[in-house]
Order: C-alpha cells, then sequence, then structure tokens
C-alpha cells in the first residue's frame, strides 16, 4: 500500500512515517508540509492512504478532501477529537488518529484501512457482474420508481408513518412500514436489530457495547435482538 | 511543575537509534523556532496567530509526556481564539523548561 504524509509539522511526520516504517506492507511514497503540494502531487499519481493532519494553516486538511475529486482512503491525524468525529461524514475518511500516536493504534488503524481496501475492490468486482433482478428493490418516492440495489442501503429505519432508508448517496424517505421493506430484503445480508432499525450486515463497521457503527449512522441494538447479531458474527 | 521526558520517542524508536537521534534533532530545531513566532505573535497581541502557534507546540508537549502542560494548552489555544491571554506567563514557563530540556538531550 503506497501512502503519503500530509502535516504541517516535521516532528509530526516523523512520528508517522516511524510508525509507516514498522509496517511491512506500507509504503511512504512522500511527505509534504501543505496541502497545496501534495494536491498537486495527487493530480499525476495514485496513491492508497494518505495519513493527514486537520489543523494547518492556509489551506486545511479538510479543504484537501473536500477538493480531490476520486480521493484515496484518508487517516486523519489530529488531536482536536470532535473536529475528527465530525469529518467522519467524508466518506474518503476511514479513521483519525489522535496525537500522540501509539504503534497499537496504528497497528488497528491500518487494519481498518485495509478491510476499507478491499471492500472497494469487492464492490468494483461485483459491479461487473450481470445484475440480477433479485438483488434490487424498487421504493415508490412521488410517483416515481427508484431502483435501489440491496447493496447500497445501509440502514433502513421506521419514522412514524415513514421509514428513511439510507444508502452512502442519499436518504429516501417511503411512505410503508418497516415490516413491509423487511419482508422484501434477503435475511442474509439484513437484519432487524432494534425496534426501529434494520442494517445491512455486510455494512457494520464496528460494534460497540449497544450499538453498531454503519457508515456514520450510530444505530442502537435492542436487547432481544443482539444474540441473533452475536450469533452471525464471525467472531475470532 | 511536571519533568519532561523522551518515553514516547524511546517507544516510537524501540531499537531504532538512528531514527531516535534523528527525530530529536527535527525537535530541537522545530521547538525554538515555533516559541519564537509564539512569543512574538503573543507580544504583538495577535492572539488568533498565537492560538495557532499554541495547538502546534501541544504537540511537542504530549511527545515529551507534558500531560498537565497538553491540558493548559488546550484551554490556552481556546482562550486565545478569543482573545483572552491570561494563561500565557503560566505557559510560557513549559516553553522555558522544554528549552532547557532538549539542551540536555
Amino acid at each position: 500500500m503506497n501512502c503519503i504524509i500530509i502535516d504541517d509539522e516535521a516532528t509530526a511526520r516523523a512520528v508517522v512515517s516511524q510508525l509507516c516504517s514498522k509496517i511491512p506492507e506500507l509504503d511512504v511514497i512522500q511527505e509534504f508540509d501543505n496541502a497545496i503540494e501534495a494536491i498537486k502531487f495527487l493530480n499525476h499519481q495514485n496513491i492508497d492512504i494518505i495519513f493527514l493532519d486537520i489543523h494547518m494553516p492556509g489551506f486545511s486538511g479538510i479543504d484537501l478532501v473536500q477538493t480531490l475529486k476520486n480521493p484515496p482512503k484518508i487517516v486523519l491525524t489530529t488531536s482536536d477529537t470532535d473536529f475528527a468525529i465530525a469529518s467522519y461524514e467524508y466518506e474518503s475518511i476511514v479513521d483519525y488518529l489522535l496525537k500522540p500516536i501509539t504503534f497499537d493504534r496504528f497497528e488497528k488503524c491500518i487494519e481498518k484501512v485495509k478491510k476499507e481496501l478491499s471492500k472497494k475492490t469487492n464492490t468494483s468486482q461485483s459491479t461487473d457482474q450481470n445484475i440480477d433482478v433479485n438483488e434490487d428493490l424498487y421504493i415508490n418516492i412521488d410517483r416515481r420508481l427508484i431502483k435501489l440495489k440491496y447493496n447500497d442501503i445501509l440502514v433502513v429505519e421506521a419514522q412514524g408513518d415513514y421509514i428513511e432508508v439510507k444508502t452512502q448517496q442519499k436518504n429516501f424517505r417511503v411512505h410503508t412500514t418497516l415490516k413491509n421493506i423487511k419482508d422484501k430484503l434477503p435475511d442474509n445480508i439484513f437484519l432487524h436489530i432494534h425496534r426501529s432499525y434494520i442494517i445491512n450486515f455486510t455494512k457494520i463497521i464496528d460494534i460497540e457495547d449497544n450499538s453498531v457503527l454503519i457508515d456514520k449512522n450510530v444505530i442502537p441494538i435492542s436487547r432481544s435482538n443482539r444474540p441473533e447479531l452475536m450469533r452471525r458474527l464471525n467472531l475470532l | 511543575m511536571e519533568i519532561p521526558n523522551i518515553n514516547y520517542i524511546d517507544e516510537l524508536a524501540g531499537n531504532d537509534e538512528p531514527f531516535k537521534n534523528k527525530f530529536i534533532e527535527i525537535l530541537k530545531m522545530e521547538f525554538p523556532v515555533e516559541k519564537l513566532e509564539y512569543l512574538d505573535n503573543i507580544n504583538n497581541k495577535r492572539t488568533e496567530e498565537g492560538s495557532q502557534n499554541v495547538h502546534k507546540l501541544k504537540h511537542k508537549f504530549n511527545i515529551l509526556g507534558l500531560q498537565e502542560s497538553y491540558k493548559l494548552a488546550v484551554i490556552f489555544e481556546e482562550e486565545l481564539r478569543l482573545g483572552n491571554d491570561r494563561l500565557k506567563n503560566e505557559f510560557v514557563k513549559v516553553l522555558d523548561k522544554i528549552e532547557e530540556f532538549l539542551k540536555t538531550i
């Protein structure tokens, strides 16, 4: 995996570079002390990961994320937890590392990036295959039938007489019940984990106490549904 | 007051002595520049810019194991952003201590 490091502080770059050197698969291609130079580089070079400081004078890390058309996987390096969490709204941001970064935490981060990169490969492979009608669901929005691929659906949330179907690109509000959509969704991919939520099981990023993280959505797990979730996990 | 240490640098370097030496060299080069810039901004009442200097300097506090000073820096950075420099004397004591420590390593 090729990576670059962007941080205006030389010590911070040295820390990340040293941590990268301990992971054999990681190859630091270049370091930058400002985002502008990095953008110029990224315009003609493909890389897998950017280790990016948020807080840089002039052009910040977030400005950079917003500028890149096809960003690689991005790991934020920062001391501002709040800012880092807020930046999860960007699909390309996989993780954030709080300074001072420890090797244990860095290793976990790299595992997470690897998973994300393999997901990306799997997704592009599956889009190359013939589309099976059974992999789609049509939803009725303002008299238009909109096709959603099962794989694109992250979460379905009950909202009174409506449900909200959340995808990575957009959320759709549909006048129906959670039970109705549950009957239409394949059991091997979707799981009813709370009275108000159905999740795409394959999209889980992590599970913590009584909630799961899917994309940027933190979804509660009800006590009664927890055993089924745990049963399905490929636990080590 | 806390005493700076190089525990984090040791942990990061492991047995990599060249890295450790290089890292300390970078620290010794970068810190005085950031301190000077900070003092210039604070002495000229440029609190917003001073806040950005504190943001950078506080990472060095972390690297040198100065956890209490780091907490002070977090508050000071925020106060400077709002134009309040009441913690500047306390903050400069930490910077002086680091400067002295860097001469010993």
